[in-house]
């Protein structure tokens, strides 16, 4: 090998001072992986923009009342069953209400259960897992409480609880409140355990920092991730829950208009197939909603692990 | 070992203790209209209360509690009200869990087999075309709910194949729907569990080596992969065949399958009390035997689970 492959190199001052230096930003870095993620932004959109309509909708001057029963004018007779036409979008249903505004204001009623029902378990999933990693006196305790219910199947623990609570809005949060926790709880206990005894966390604890603080300042952003996967899916599966309560006959009354009371309300009259339009228009809906905010939630977890950023 | 066994069994049965307990608790806060039939309004006070004092509801609740438990190690269930009058619960039972168990076993099977390859199929074509179609069905699965799709399935399904829409013992056809429609979501669960898996053991090391010192691929996948894929497993494999005793609820009603699941509903929408606490009573032991059974399958097969003196796996 020659030498004059090599030559030696000057002593430049400025350069021995440089330091590495990235201009990494966690949030930017984030949304930089996420919209490269094409499915996700455009079921970003659409979700947005059905949204938005969902709840400005009772707002548009001539939209009409969701449990409004019509009546033909010229004969008394209630409009039932009417095809889609210029009058009612999506039809009538069976007793003559108009399928449009039941649609929108049924998926009103079912995001409010949703929302309700995650926000409730991200509370009781944060602090019941925060609590369960860090305080190891209570982990005895907390682990036995967590076995206890996650071996009773979800299915029944719902039923049992619809079923002793009698049905209900307030019946069905409830229900799904009791065993909706438990899969962030144990998420947020792991992660815990393996961030607890790291040594930044071993300085706080040194010098008297109070559990709390530790927990909020130290541990929680790491599971910043988990945290959104879990209540975003905590929206679909709220929804089936609820579709599935009211086919077992354990949902919310008739009167109040669900994405699951419209499900089944197509159901019963399924059997005419010229009639499927008040099976298939709420489920379309719903199956929107559903896929964009599950797609939508695994893409955010992916887009927030700091091992997928470049 | 042993001692492994003997402390997990010993919280299976404080679980199931204190299932049973509050799950009778709380069917001891139903009105009690629910214990009588039809005839309600017709009874006297009088009647309402001999025969509430007959069934043992008037006494303090510990004595009932108490009687239960007696009645239990019996054997005894308790007997229906509604749904077929003064028979025993177990009478009820008895004939609708081998329809469960078939349906359950043949769709368990089906969902191993085809999960299984498809996710293997999905790995090693990742990115591609099949991994693709793949990942959309697992999404749809896990997203829509299931009460849709399946609905579905059996409204299409039946009128593009020209099969019957109820079930019937004597008509094979009549079969498939349900049992194809059972393992679906199965299917998509193990697809999406072994691609994952695979995708992250085949970076490495161990894979590496294997590749490196010449071995085929097809015996690293069978001796290396597939090998330790089947730990995690074992731990859901008892769980995912017990809990086909309790049927799926949804559709063995969709199909009118005789088996247990679509006794459940039945029984909650007539308001049975004690056919519906029996039930719940059934199901959650079940389910509470089903991961006893697989926490020690688990310790059976992966050597690294020991027993862990007092303080738990930390």
């Amino acid at each position: 090998m020659s030498d004059s492959l090599f030559e030696f190199a000057d002593f430049d001052e400025n350069a021995s001072e440089r330091i590495g230096y990235s201009d990494y930003s966690y949030w930017r870095s984030t949304v930089k992986v996420f919209l490269k993620n094409k499915i996700a932004v455009i079921l970003l959109v659409v979700l947005s923009i059905l949204l938005i309509f969902t709840f400005i909708q009772p707002l548009i001057p001539g939209q009409n009342s969701p449990t409004k029963i019509h009546i033909d004018p010229a004969t008394s007779v209630q409009m039932r069953n009417r095809l889609p036409d210029s009058t009612f979008w999506f039809g009538t249903n069976s007793i003559g209400q108009d399928l449009w505004a039941r649609i929108w204001s049924g998926t009103r009623t079912s995001l409010l259960i949703g929302l309700i029902v995650g926000f409730f378990e991200m509370l009781v999933g944060i602090t019941y897992g925060a609590l369960w990693g860090y305080v190891r006196k209570l982990d005895r305790v907390m682990t036995e409480v967590y076995n206890v219910l996650n071996n009773i199947p979800t299915t029944i623990i719902l039923l049992l609880m619809a079923y002793i609570l009698r049905p209900g809005f307030k019946t069905m949060i409830i229900a799904m409140c009791i065993t909706g926790w438990l899969g962030l709880a144990r998420f947020v206990r792991n992660q815990i355990v393996i961030i607890r005894d790291r040594e930044y966390n071993l300085a706080s604890r040194c010098l008297g920092t109070p559990a709390g603080r530790v927990i909020g300042r130290n541990l929680l952003p790491y599971l910043v991730s988990v945290i959104m996967l879990q209540t975003a899916l905590s929206i679909p599966g709220t929804i089936g829950w609820e579709v599935f309560l009211t086919y077992i006959g354990l949902g919310l009354p008739v009167s109040i208009p669900s994405l699951g009371n419209l499900v089944n309300e197509g159901r019963l009259i399924m059997m005419s197939p010229e009639l499927r339009y008040q099976l298939i228009f709420p489920t379309i809906v719903l199956s929107i909603i559903t896929i964009s905010f599950y797609v939508l939630g695994n893409a955010f977890a992916d887009a927030s692990d700091p091992r997928n950023h470049v | 070992m042993f001692r492994y066994v003997l402390k997990r069994f010993s919280q299976s049965l404080v679980t199931l203790f204190i299932v049973v307990t509050v799950v009778f608790m709380l069917m001891r806060l139903l009105p009690l209209e629910g214990y009588f039939g039809d005839g309600y309004d017709k009874l006297s006070e009088e009647q309402k209360v001999a025969a509430l004092d007959r069934m043992g509801l008037l006494d303090p609740w510990y004595v009932q509690l108490g009687n239960f438990y007696v009645k239990l190690s019996r054997g005894d269930l308790g007997t229906s009200i509604i749904y077929r009058r003064d028979v025993p619960v177990t009478e009820v039972i008895a004939p609708r869990i081998p329809y469960s168990m078939y349906f359950g076993i043949f769709a368990t099977l089906l969902a191993l087999i085809a999960g299984l390859s498809l996710g293997v199929f999905m790995a090693r074509k990742k990115g591609r075309g099949l991994d693709k179609a793949g990942t959309a069905y697992i999404v749809l699965i896990n997203a829509v709910p299931s009460a849709v799709y399946l609905l579905f399935i059996q409204l299409y399904g039946t009128s593009l194949f020209n099969l019957p829409i109820l079930f019937d013992k004597y008509r094979v056809k009549s079969w498939i729907l349900p049992a194809i429609s059972l393992s679906l979501g199965g299917i998509a669960g193990y697809a999406m569990w072994i691609r994952r898996y695979m995708v992250d053991e085949l970076n490495k090391d161990y894979i590496k080596l294997a590749r490196a010192k010449g071995l085929p691929e097809k015996l690293i996948m069978v001796r290396h992969v597939m090998r330790n894929a089947f730990v995690p497993m074992a731990q859901y494999l008892p769980a995912a065949i017990l809990s086909t005793i309790s049927g799926s609820i949804y559709i063995e009603s969709l199909y009118s399958i005789p088996g247990m699941g679509g006794l459940l509903v039945d029984v909650i929408q007539r308001q049975d009390n004690p056919m519906v606490q029996a039930l719940v009573l059934i199901f959650s032991s079940v389910g509470i035997i089903g991961l006893f059974l697989g926490d020690i399958l688990m310790a059976i097969f992966d050597p690294r689970i020991k027993l862990v003196k007092g303080e738990g796996s930390r």
